[in-house]
């Protein structure tokens, strides 16, 4: 397996060749250095959001606009902390209040944002691509929030930078996802970042929320969780979506938690030391106990959160230096 | 008035490759074909050597678009019922018969069942009084076997063929894509390809039954495939067709969310698409038709599953088929039995052949002009190909219908 050297010491191509992209839609296609690049530059915010005075002013003047148009807490919060701490306009844009609600095409309304100057737009959308369609329309950068069941980049930098930080090196690690993987963005967009660091990555789901052909995808497939525990040095658990659960894709939340349950028993199967982790929000008691979700030395759940900030902060920052003008950002 | 269409290359019945010749209308019809004879002078229409094939009867168009149409070389468009309203009224059937004409003739289908909602049946007999020349499900799966059966007995007693979409609901769901990698990594909602042999087996099954023809519109799929195989060699009424673009192109084809691409049934893999090409070649498949279903940015302009399904196919029928010639899969004669002989066929007209007392209905192709699918410079009502910017060869030169040149 190919060994990547942690960020700290990793060296990265200088100016815009560290991360050339215009927009962050999604983690496939991008280089090892490249994520390693947005991981390093998070790091620098992680600090700063531990002072008691968390302002840096980067972002003076520019306008960011959160446009959600599925439900979000949490990402929109995220995003809306880390760019007002970089100095930003923040403007939210909920589902509730959108045109889109009116019959305007989604077209219409990147449009509309685009005309409105801004200087990075976010975009949460249920449909897969959305964010890309947007993308394609507007001038300034566009940053995933989560499109779909496509992916969800900035959720796949900020756990890959807590195992990092918990674990050091992410390159030989053996990673365990379970839950709803088929209807996960945040699934695929780990598969592809942890999978391209170097991580041995385990898929574990319930065979009716397994997406075909995922053995295309450099992970071992599995349906026993308790195989798939094995040796596991991270447990990323996915929320399964209440809303599916009857009847309809699993039987029941109680037969679900009995075979695909992170319980402290079953944990017992992965390393000693193995991390949890989870993207939240939790269905305790179904997905994962409390006893394990609120371990206080292996679970990372609540560094996850804290690591969202400083990756949203890198993100929006790397991706506005060509408008702001950085030497070396063309 | 009799006109002599000589010095042209003529595609007939039962001979595989075009045969040098004239041919001689009289009226609406062709009256003669004068193998190597130029033996009317008045009214002799110099074809130049080109190619004279019977006019394509595209089966299971979307829209009746003229344009699009003159430009592809279809004399004859059977009218699928989806339609606002749905074709499930005799009045509808005749209003919708007369649109085109007469350079143009659009066949409306029935809807088998009343607003194809799958629940009732339509009143067939009477719409097949009033012109209807076959029965469709629509863009929809009959899910309950029961009404299939009914409908099925309906369509043996009035002889009229039952064109079927096949894929059952209960496994497509939502889904837009096939099972695949594709649609893992778009993170697509996607149905496996059984469901289309799935349904195809029940219909066969009440086929045996019943007696009744059925049309499966369009078979995808290996499984689909090798059982139209199978019951046409119980020698049960079964056809099936197909479209280019699931002969030419896979699922990789909707790759960064080409809403273009997104079909219905939803393009398949590499190994279906090359199962589509072999049935092709071996005589299982007996219709291509180009699914032409013009649509607007209001309904491609969205995010792949929000997107409408359909393609504009018209224009590029013929010139993407022709690559089947051109790749030595199938020879000249068989690529006009699959686009007009045997579409006609199904729907019983008198068209689809270079045959003494036919309609007129022909056109003169240059099959080797090269030209660029342009998604720009469509005649179409909407340009919504998902071949936009490949190079192709053949174009119609003139098209005739009863006769006349349009």
């Amino acid at each position: 397996m190919t060994s990547h050297k942690t960020a700290s010491s990793q060296t990265f191509p200088a100016g815009s060749d560290a991360f050339p992209h215009r927009h962050l839609l999604g983690i496939a296609g991008l280089q090892p250095w490249e994520i390693l690049f947005l991981m390093e530059e998070a790091k620098q915010w992680v600090d700063l959001n531990r002072k008691s005075s968390k302002h840096a002013d980067r972002l003076d003047g520019l306008t960011v606009i959160n446009a959600f148009f599925e439900n979000s807490t949490r990402t929109l919060l995220s995003f809306e902390i880390a760019g007002k701490r970089m100095g930003a306009d923040v403007v939210n844009m909920h589902a509730a209040q959108s045109s889109i609600k009116k019959g305007e095409t989604l077209i219409d309304t990147a449009v509309t944002l685009n005309a409105m100057k801004a200087d990075a737009i976010v975009i949460r959308h249920g449909s897969s691509g959305a964010v890309q369609l947007i993308a394609d329309k507007v001038d300034c950068p566009v940053l995933n929030a989560g499109d779909g069941r496509h992916e969800h980049p900035t959720q796949a930098l900020l756990d890959a930078l807590t195992i990092q930080r918990r674990r050091g090196e992410i390159s030989g690690l053996t990673v365990t996802i379970c839950g709803d993987v088929m209807h996960s963005r945040v699934a695929r967009s780990n598969i592809y970042c942890l999978t391209t660091l170097g991580a041995r990555v385990r898929v574990c789901a319930p065979p009716s929320l397994l997406p075909a052909a995922l053995d295309r995808f450099n992970v071992e497939v599995f349906t026993d969780f308790d195989e798939a525990l094995k040796g596991s040095d991270v447990v990323m658990m996915l929320r399964l979506q209440n809303e599916r659960m009857n009847g309809d894709f699993i039987p029941s939340p109680r037969e679900y938690h009995y075979l695909y349950g992170l319980t402290r028993e079953r944990l017992k199967l992965a390393n000693t030391d193995a991390l949890i982790m989870h993207p939240g929000p939790m269905n305790r008691g179904v997905e994962i106990d409390s006893d394990v979700a609120d371990d206080l030395e292996n679970s990372a759940i609540t560094e996850q959160v804290e690591m969202g900030v400083a990756v949203r902060m890198a993100c929006l920052d790397i991706l506005t230096r060509k408008s702001r003008g950085v030497e070396g950002w063309s | 008035m009799k006109k002599n269409f000589t010095n042209a290359r003529l595609v007939l019945p039962d001979e595989q490759q075009p045969v040098e010749g004239s041919l001689l209308v009289e009226g609406d019809r062709i009256t003669a074909i004068n193998i190597g004879a130029d033996d009317q002078p008045d009214g002799a229409i110099d074809c130049q050597d080109k190619l004279l094939a019977p006019g394509i009867v595209d089966l299971g168009v979307f829209a009746i678009d003229k344009p699009a149409f003159r430009f592809g070389g279809i004399t004859r468009a059977a009218l699928m019922p989806d339609q606002a309203p749905v074709l499930d009224l005799p009045a509808m059937i005749k209003h919708n018969a007369v649109d085109g004409k007469p350079d143009l003739w659009s066949h409306p289908i029935a809807a088998a069942t009343k607003g194809l909602k799958g629940q009732q049946l339509a009143e067939i007999g009477l719409m097949q009084r009033s012109g209807a020349k076959a029965v469709a499900t629509g863009r929809q799966w009959i899910a309950d076997s029961g009404i299939m059966l009914r409908l099925l007995q309906y369509c043996k007693s009035l002889n009229l063929p039952l064109i079927v979409h096949s894929e059952d609901a209960g496994l497509t769901g939502d889904a837009v894509a096939t099972n695949g990698e594709t649609a893992t990594r778009l993170g697509l909602a996607s149905a496996t390809a059984a469901a289309e042999s799935l349904s195809i087996a029940r219909d066969i099954a009440l086929v045996r039954e019943t007696g009744a023809h059925v049309h499966f519109r369009q078979v995808t799929t290996t499984a689909g495939l090798d059982l139209i195989r199978a019951a046409k060699s119980e020698n049960l009424p079964v056809t099936c067709g197909i479209t280019p673009a699931h002969l030419l192109l896979s699922d990789i084809a909707i790759s960064d969310f080409r809403t273009f691409a997104r079909l219905s049934p939803p393009l398949r893999d590499e190994a279906n698409r090359l199962a589509c090409i072999e049935a092709v070649r071996d005589g299982t498949i007996d219709v291509i038709s180009s699914g032409h279903d013009p649509r607007g940015p209001e309904d491609k302009r969205l995010p792949f599953a929000e997107a409408a399904p359909g393609m504009a196919g018209a224009e590029t029928l013929l010139a993407l088929a022709f690559t089947l010639v051109r790749d030595g899969i199938i020879p000249i004669g068989r690529l006009f039995e699959l686009l007009s002989t045997n579409p006609a066929k199904i729907l019983g007209v008198d068209a689809g052949l270079l045959k003494a007392g036919h309609e007129a209905d022909f056109i003169l192709i240059d099959e080797d002009a090269p030209w660029q699918v342009d998604t720009r410079k469509m005649a179409a009502a909407a340009g919504n190909t998902p071949f936009d910017g490949l190079p192709v060869q053949g174009r119609v030169t003139a098209i005739y219908k009863g006769g006349r040149a349009y």
